[in-house]
C-alpha cells in the first residue's frame, strides 16, 4: 500500500511540475469581482482555464468520485496525497463550489442513475455551476418552515414553481439551482422536495443584496410561474428534508475545514503580519507590546488558533487511523467561524481609528479589512447559525434530552 | 507535523492505566488519606503499585531504572491520574526533581539517584520557589563556598511533596542579584542535615507542599548539581517538561469534571424534566466540549514535541498551560454552578475536583504568566 501510494506520488508530482503553469504557483483561487478585487490578469486566467480542463480531463477536480461521473476514483489516501501535492506546489484547487462540496457528493447518495450522470460530470469540467435555494424570508434557522411552492401541471411531468429564495450565496454567478420547495402544505418535515433547476428558465429574478460591509455575497431569487422538470427531483417526491440533512452535513464539514474558504480569510493579516500591526499602533516598550491588556488578548487569541489547527490535524490523523470522523468534526463550522470573528474584533480594536475607514484613508490594507470585519459577520449566521450548531452539537455528539 | 493521535500500544497503556487507577486510587481513597491525622498527601500504596508496573520510571532511560519510553506514554499515565485525582508524586518526584537530576546531574548522581526514584523507594522534591506567584528565577537563598563545601542559607515555599521527600534539590544563587538568571546553582540537599527546617502546609486539593528554610546548611562539594552559576538554564528546561506533564494530568481532570456534569444533566430533574433538555445549560455544555477538544489537541501536541525534541517545547509548554488553565477554569466552575446546591456539599466529588484544579492551575505558572511567556517567545 505505502509502496503504491510513494509510486502514485511521484507520478501526481511528475505530472503536476510539467503540466500546470508556475503562473499559478502561489495564487489564491479567484472570487467573483467584489468592490476592491482586482480581477487576475488575462494570461493567468487563461492559464487557470487550461489548467481546470486538464484536471477535469484526469478525473482529478472530483479525485474520490467514480471515473463513470468523471472523478478519478481515488481511494481517500490517494486523495490525499493529490491534495498534499498540490500544496507542496502552493497551488489552489482546479475548481471549488457547491457542485463539489455539497450537491455531487448529495447525488452520489440520494441520485438516480440518469440525474448521477446528467449532473456528474459537468459539475466536475465547471461547466455547471450550483447556487443552493433553501433559505426564505419566513424560513432562516427554522428551514422546514418553507413555503415556495411546487405544483405539477396538467401533463403531470413539469412543477410550477412561484416563491422567493434569500441568502442565496453566488446566485448571480451560477447557472443551476438545487432547491427545496413546498409539495405538500399539510405536512412540515415531510412535504418538502429537493429539485434541481436550471437558473436560465424564464420567470426566475436574481437581486443581490446590499451588505453591511458593501459587498454582495449573497442574493434573493423570485420565482414567477418557473417550470422544472419531474426528473429533476432527488429522492422521493415529500422527503426531501432527508436529502436536505444529507447535504447539509457535507456543507458544514466542509465549513470548518477551510475547503468553503472558511482558512486565512482576504484582507485580514495573519501570523507576523497581525503582530508587526498590532506594535505599529500599540507602540512597544522594549520589545513588548506596550497595552497589556491587548497583549494578553491576543497572546490567547493566537493559542487558541494554534490550538484549533492541532484540533483539525489531529481530526485528519484518527480519520486516517480509523476511518470514522471523530465528535471533534462536528464543532469546526461553530469554533472556526467564532474564532474568526474574536480576531477581527481584536484587531478593531488594535487599529483604533485607523480601521474606521471606509475609503480611501492612509492605508488600503486597513479598509480592506474593515470591510472583511464586517463581511464575517455572516458567518456565524449562515450554514446554521452558531445557535443552530449549539443544539445540533447537544443532540447528536453529547446526547442531551430534548 | 506531531503525532496527535496514540499509537495501538499507547492505547493500551491508556486502557490498563485507567483501569488501575480506577480500581487502586478511587476518589474514596483520596478522601480516606485526606481525613487521616497523619497524613503526608500522598497515596503511598499506590506508588508502589506504580512503580512495581514499570510506570514512575517510564520515561527515564533504561540505564536509570527507567523503561526507556517516550513522553507522551507518561503523559498518558499522568491523564489517568488527574481524571481519578489520584495524589501521586510524579510531577514532584519524577518529573521536577527527577527531571532535574537527568537533564544536569553527573552520571555518578544519575546512577545514584534516579533508579531509586523509579523504583518509588526515593522520594525527591525540587524547591525553587520564593514568591507567593511562579518566579523560577527570583533565588535570594544563598550558597556561599567554605573551602570545599558550599553553605545554603535562605526560604522556600511550594516545596510540592517537600515534607515527605527523602532528598531535596535547592536552588540557590552563587552570584548575581536575585531575578537575574545567570548565577543561580542547583544542589542536592538531605533534608536531615543540621540547619533544615521544613514546615507542612496542607493544600486545598488534599495534598501537601512545604515550607523550607536553610539556616547555614552545609554540603560538599559533590552536592552541585549541573554547571555552577548555570542553573537557570536547567530550571527552564526541566520546568517545562514538568509543565506539559501537569497539562496531561489537568486535561484528566477536566475531561472528567465534565462527564460527570454531562451526567448530572442527564439524570436531574426539576419542573418535571431533565434539566440537560433546557437549552440554556446545553449551550453552556457545548461551549466546554468544544473547549476541551481543544485542550486535548494541545496537550498532544506539546507531549509530541517533548519527544521529538522540537525547538517548540517552551512555546508549547506555555501554550499548553494557558490554555489548559483556562479551560480548567472553565469548566471546574460551570460544573459546580451546574451542580446547583448539592455541588456545594463536601460529599459530592465535584468540589473535590475544583480545588485540585485551582492547585494546578496555579502550580508552574498560571493563565496571565503563560500568555505572558507565550507573548514574549512570539516577541511582542
Amino acid at each position: 500500500m505505502t509502496q503504491s501510494l510513494d509510486t502514485f506520488r511521484g507520478e501526481v508530482r511528475a505530472w503536476l511540475e510539467s503540466s500546470v503553469p508556475t503562473s499559478l504557483y502561489g495564487r489564491p483561487y479567484p472570487v467573483p469581482s467584489e468592490p476592491g478585487v482586482e480581477p487576475e490578469p488575462k494570461e493567468v486566467a487563461a492559464d487557470r482555464a487550461r489548467y481546470l480542463e486538464q484536471m477535469a480531463s484526469r478525473g482529478w477536480t472530483a479525485p474520490t468520485w467514480p471515473r463513470e461521473y468523471g472523478g478519478a476514483g481515488l481511494s481517500v489516501p490517494e486523495a490525499r496525497v493529490l491534495h498534499e501535492e498540490l500544496e507542496r506546489l502552493r497551488l489552489a484547487p482546479p475548481l471549488l463550489g457547491m457542485g463539489l462540496s455539497m450537491i455531487g457528493p448529495t447525488l452520489l447518495v440520494h441520485g438516480n442513475e440518469a440525474q448521477k450522470q446528467k449532473y456528474l460530470p459537468r459539475i466536475v469540467t465547471g461547466e455547471y455551476r450550483f447556487c443552493q435555494g433553501f433559505s426564505e424570508p419566513g424560513a432562516g434557522s427554522d428551514l422546514a418552515a418553507l413555503r415556495t411552492s411546487a405544483v405539477l401541471d396538467a401533463t403531470g411531468q413539469r412543477y410550477i414553481i412561484n416563491g422567493s429564495k434569500i441568502w442565496t450565496s453566488g446566485a448571480q454567478h451560477a447557472n443551476w439551482m438545487f432547491m427545496l420547495v413546498r409539495t405538500d402544505a399539510s405536512s412540515k418535515h415531510n412535504g418538502i422536495t429537493f429539485l434541481l433547476v436550471d437558473m436560465r428558465t424564464p420567470g426566475i429574478e436574481v437581486r443581490p443584496i446590499r451588505l453591511i460591509s458593501g459587498n454582495s455575497m449573497f442574493c434573493e431569487v423570485f420565482f414567477n410561474d418557473v417550470t422544472a422538470e419531474v426528473s429533476d427531483v432527488v429522492g422521493q417526491v415529500d422527503q426531501g428534508w432527508t436529502v436536505a440533512k444529507t447535504l447539509l452535513n457535507f456543507e458544514r464539514s466542509g465549513m470548518g475545514t477551510g475547503s468553503l474558504g472558511g482558512g486565512a480569510r482576504r484582507g485580514v493579516p495573519t501570523g507576523n503580519r497581525l503582530i508587526a500591526l498590532a506594535k505599529e499602533a500599540l507602540g512597544e516598550r522594549a520589545g513588548e507590546l506596550s497595552d497589556g491588556h491587548l497583549r494578553d488578548q491576543l497572546a490567547g487569541l493566537l493559542i487558541d488558533e494554534l490550538a484549533f489547527s492541532f484540533t483539525l490535524e489531529r481530526a485528519a490523523q484518527s480519520r486516517k487511523a480509523s476511518g470514522a470522523p471523530g465528535p471533534e468534526m462536528s464543532m469546526f463550522k461553530l469554533y472556526q467561524s467564532e474564532l474568526g470573528q474574536r480576531r477581527d474584533e481584536l484587531l478593531l480594536q488594535l487599529r483604533g481609528h485607523s480601521a474606521l475607514a471606509w475609503e480611501g484613508g492612509d492605508a488600503s490594507e486597513d479598509v480592506a479589512f474593515t470591510r472583511a470585519w464586517l463581511a464575517a459577520k455572516a458567518t456565524t449566521i449562515y450554514g446554521g447559525t452558531s445557535e443552530i450548531q449549539r443544539n445540533i452539537i447537544a443532540k447528536r455528539v453529547l446526547k442531551l434530552p430534548q | 507535523m506531531p503525532q496527535l493521535t496514540l499509537t495501538p500500544e499507547q492505547q493500551l497503556l491508556r486502557d490498563s492505566a485507567q483501569q488501575l487507577l480506577r480500581a487502586a486510587a478511587p476518589i474514596s481513597e483520596l478522601r480516606r488519606q485526606r481525613d487521616q491525622p497523619a497524613a503526608n498527601g500522598l497515596q503511598l500504596e499506590l506508588w508502589r503499585e506504580l512503580a512495581q508496573l514499570g510506570w514512575i520510571g517510564s520515561s527515564f532511560p533504561e540505564a536509570y531504572g527507567g523503561a526507556g519510553l517516550g513522553h507522551t506514554e507518561l503523559g498518558v499515565v499522568l491523564e489517568a491520574c488527574g481524571a481519578t485525582l489520584a495524589a501521586t508524586p510524579l510531577l514532584s518526584s519524577v518529573l521536577l526533581a527527577g527531571g532535574a537530576i537527568l537533564e544536569a546531574g553527573s552520571e555518578a548522581q544519575k546512577l545514584e539517584l534516579l533508579p531509586a526514584i523509579a523504583s518509588g523507594e526515593l522520594l525527591a522534591a525540587l524547591a525553587f520557589e520564593e514568591r507567593p506567584r511562579f518566579a523560577p528565577h527570583h533565588v535570594e537563598c544563598t550558597a556561599e563556598r567554605s573551602g570545599h563545601a558550599f553553605r545554603l542559607t535562605g526560604h522556600k515555599r511550594f516545596v510540592l511533596d517537600g515534607y515527605a521527600a527523602d532528598k531535596l534539590i535547592v536552588s540557590a544563587r552563587t552570584s548575581g542579584a536575585s531575578g537575574a538568571r545567570t548565577g543561580v546553582s542547583l544542589f542536592l540537599v538531605d533534608p536531615k542535615s543540621p540547619g533544615v527546617r521544613i514546615r507542612r502546609t496542607a493544600l486545598i486539593d488534599s495534598r501537601s507542599a512545604a515550607t523550607l528554610s536553610l539556616e547555614a546548611v552545609e554540603v560538599p562539594a559533590a552536592a552541585l548539581l549541573g554547571p555552577i552559576d548555570q542553573g537557570a538554564e536547567v530550571l527552564d528546561r526541566v520546568l517545562d517538561r514538568a509543565v506539559i506533564g501537569l497539562c496531561a494530568e489537568l486535561l484528566g481532570l477536566v475531561t472528567q469534571a465534565y462527564e460527570i456534569t454531562l451526567e448530572y444533566l442527564k439524570t436531574r430533574v426539576q419542573f418535571d424534566v431533565l434539566i440537560g433538555s433546557f437549552q440554556a445549560l446545553q449551550h453552556r455544555a457545548v461551549d466546554m466540549f468544544c473547549e476541551l477538544e481543544l485542550a486535548k489537541s494541545i496537550v498532544a501536541a506539546a507531549l509530541s514535541a517533548v519527544d521529538r525534541r522540537a525547538d517548540d517545547v517552551p512555546l508549547l509548554a506555555s501554550a499548553a498551560k494557558a490554555k489548559l488553565c483556562e479551560v480548567s477554569r472553565l469548566v471546574t466552575r460551570e460544573a459546580i454552578q451546574l451542580h446547583g446546591g448539592i455541588g456545594m456539599t463536601d460529599e459530592h466529588d465535584i468540589g473535590l475536583y475544583l480545588k485540585r484544579a485551582a492547585v494546578a492551575e496555579a502550580c508552574l505558572g498560571d493563565l496571565a504568566y503563560h500568555r505572558d511567556r507565550f507573548a514574549r517567545l512570539q516577541r511582542f
